[in-house]
């Protein structure tokens, strides 16, 4: 029972609102330590653990180019081309990425999204132009609220899209998992098809909250609008 | 054969080119603190690849990690003065370059795509091209190079120190949050090591009422979501949660179909992966690429649809399982 202080020291600093990575630190120690490894031990765990997680990290190579798009301007023509398109509405225009996402994570795509490679640069910024379109410049709450819908909706595409790829590492751990624990032969293909209801389920439910999200703006910023238009 | 080790090589040299452009940058405070972190993480990359193959000891790492950590975490880490072109320049050149500054952004997904399909599992004199099973994380490398090149000739940017610089300042705007998935990698792994997992487990078992199939359908959903929301990762659940539950009541016990069982079991988790902070590598670090005031905005637009669908994954499995 007492390892589960640990899990107790990550609660409370998170609630508190402590240094992330000093929570995550001392949950370590103390899991650990409580958990009967050696200090030196502890210390090789984080080492190890440091080593076999790098591939968490491996965006960071696609920051150079994309930082030098954007000096250039390619988050003003994000914007301007979904200037062009005027059925395009920001919810309407997530729900489009939520489908393209989670149809290329459905094929084993999963690197060709992501907050780095094409939230930032790219999804985001026509969001915030589809509102702008039509709303003139936002608020900071609202442009905050659109940014994280963007990420939200590259989050569950990837998600509830990628198990439905059998050679993905989930389903993978699936079979493995059962398969040398309890001795029995499951079809990666067989569990594949099985994510196909929540997928559907996922982009009904999330699709429709980015739908939301317009008449949220509507009532959001209508009045704004009208307002600085009194103001003329 | 081209290596996934030589990647991550390529990660920790451009992380310690830009240690060394921090160590020079004035305009930050914090310089000394700032470079000492990202030089660490560069040399903690490369070193990390004799680490994975059990040739060199994993103490020093571990030390570094931890070093980065008080680094980062008592505010030792800052940010220079971000020289970059202003919002008129930019509109000037997005009217001027048009919609070729697409290109290079769509060459990084084509060209991970072709590494992902075409490439894969091909051979030269007998040897595979791509280390097997680092299609994709090696796609993503040759597509970002390929898309830098690509950029660099399209906007006649000669010198490459320009996108070094740009790159430094949107790592040096996420700071330490950069490190934090990796830690709770490690985290994870330390609770799996601890035996987090089984006493959670046998909490879980005891709750359970004997008998009722569809209460343990719950029981085992919402006990993925909520051990994945703790750990922060669906993976370290999974195992668990099914030796307590999804294995020897649902499929033994009430003779479910073991594919949906477990493949919406799975899903169930990913729901709880959606509301925490604690997987940061999805929640935390896209709200400080997108430079979010709130640190949980997407955890906040993503929790009222991670509470409908857990609901979906209940019912799926009920329905379809029995």
């Amino acid at each position: 029972m007492i390892v589960l202080l640990g899990v107790a020291v990550v609660i409370l600093g998170f609630a508190l609102k402590q240094n992330p990575l000093l929570v995550v630190a001392v949950a370590g120690i103390v899991t650990g330590l409580l958990g009967g490894l050696s200090p030196q031990q502890v210390i090789a765990a984080f080492g190890d653990g440091f080593a076999s997680s790098r591939s968490v990290t491996i965006f960071v190579i696609t920051l150079p180019v994309i930082g030098l798009l954007e000096r250039y301007g390619l988050q003003q023509q994000a914007r301007n081309l979904i200037g062009k398109l005027a059925g395009l509405t920001t919810g309407r225009f997530l729900t489009l990425y939520l489908f393209i996402r989670q149809i290329t994570a459905a094929l084993g795509l999963t690197n060709i999204g992501g907050p780095a490679q094409s939230v930032r640069p790219l999804v985001a910024p026509m969001a915030e132009g589809a509102a702008e379109r039509r709303y003139g410049p936002l608020p900071e709450r609202v442009r905050e609220k659109i940014r994280s819908y963007s990420s939200s909706a590259d989050t569950v595409g990837l998600f509830f899209g990628e198990d439905i790829f059998i050679a993905i590492g989930s389903i993978l751990l699936i079979t493995g998992f059962v398969n040398t624990t309890y001795g029995t032969h499951l079809e990666p293909l067989s569990l594949a098809i099985w994510a196909i209801p929540t997928a559907i389920c996922a982009f009904v439910i999330h699709g429709y909250r980015m739908v939301s999200l317009d008449r949220w703006l509507a009532r959001e910023l209508d009045a704004a609008v009208a307002k600085r238009e009194t103001v003329k | 054969m081209i290596k996934s080790e030589w990647f991550y090589w390529l990660i920790g040299a451009i992380f310690l080119v830009m240690a060394v452009q921090m160590l020079r940058d004035s305009t930050n405070p914090k310089r000394y603190g700032t470079a000492a972190f990202w030089g660490l993480l560069g040399l903690g990359f490369i070193y990390a690849t004799w680490v994975v193959q059990k040739q060199a000891p994993a103490e020093p790492l571990g030390v570094a990690v931890l070093v980065m950590a008080v680094l980062g975490g008592f505010g030792l880490t800052g940010k220079g003065e971000r020289r970059t072109t202003t919002s008129e320049q930019r509109d000037e050149s997005a009217r001027k370059l048009g919609s070729k500054l697409f290109i290079p952004a769509l060459t990084i997904p084509v060209v991970a795509v072709v590494c992902a399909t075409v490439l894969k599992g091909q051979t030269i004199g007998g040897q595979v091209i791509l280390e097997k099973g680092s299609e994709t994380i090696l796609g993503l490398g040759f597509g970002a190079v390929a898309a830098l090149v690509v950029g660099m000739l399209i906007l006649r940017e000669r010198r490459v120190a320009t996108p070094i610089n740009e790159g430094r300042s949107l790592l040096e705007a996420m700071g330490w949050a950069m490190l934090l998935p990796q830690m709770l990698a490690t985290l994870g792994s330390l609770f799996s090591t601890a035996g987090v997992g089984e006493q959670v487990g046998k909490i879980t078992a005891n709750v359970l009422p004997s008998g009722q199939t569809y209460v343990a359908v719950a029981v085992y959903c919402i006990g993925m979501a909520v051990f994945t929301f703790v750990m922060g990762n669906a993976f370290a659940a999974f195992p668990v949660m099914t030796a307590a539950i999804g294995w020897p009541v649902l499929i033994q016990g009430a003779g479910g179909d073991p594919h949906v069982v477990l493949a919406v079991g799975m899903l169930a988790g990913f729901c709880g992966t959606l509301t925490t902070p604690m997987a940061a590598n999805f929640n935390i670090v896209p709200a400080t690429l997108l430079e979010l005031k709130d640190q949980y905005g997407p955890i906040k637009a993503q929790i009222p649809t991670a509470i409908p669908l857990l609901a979906c994954n209940i019912v799926i499995m009920s329905i379809f399982a029995f």
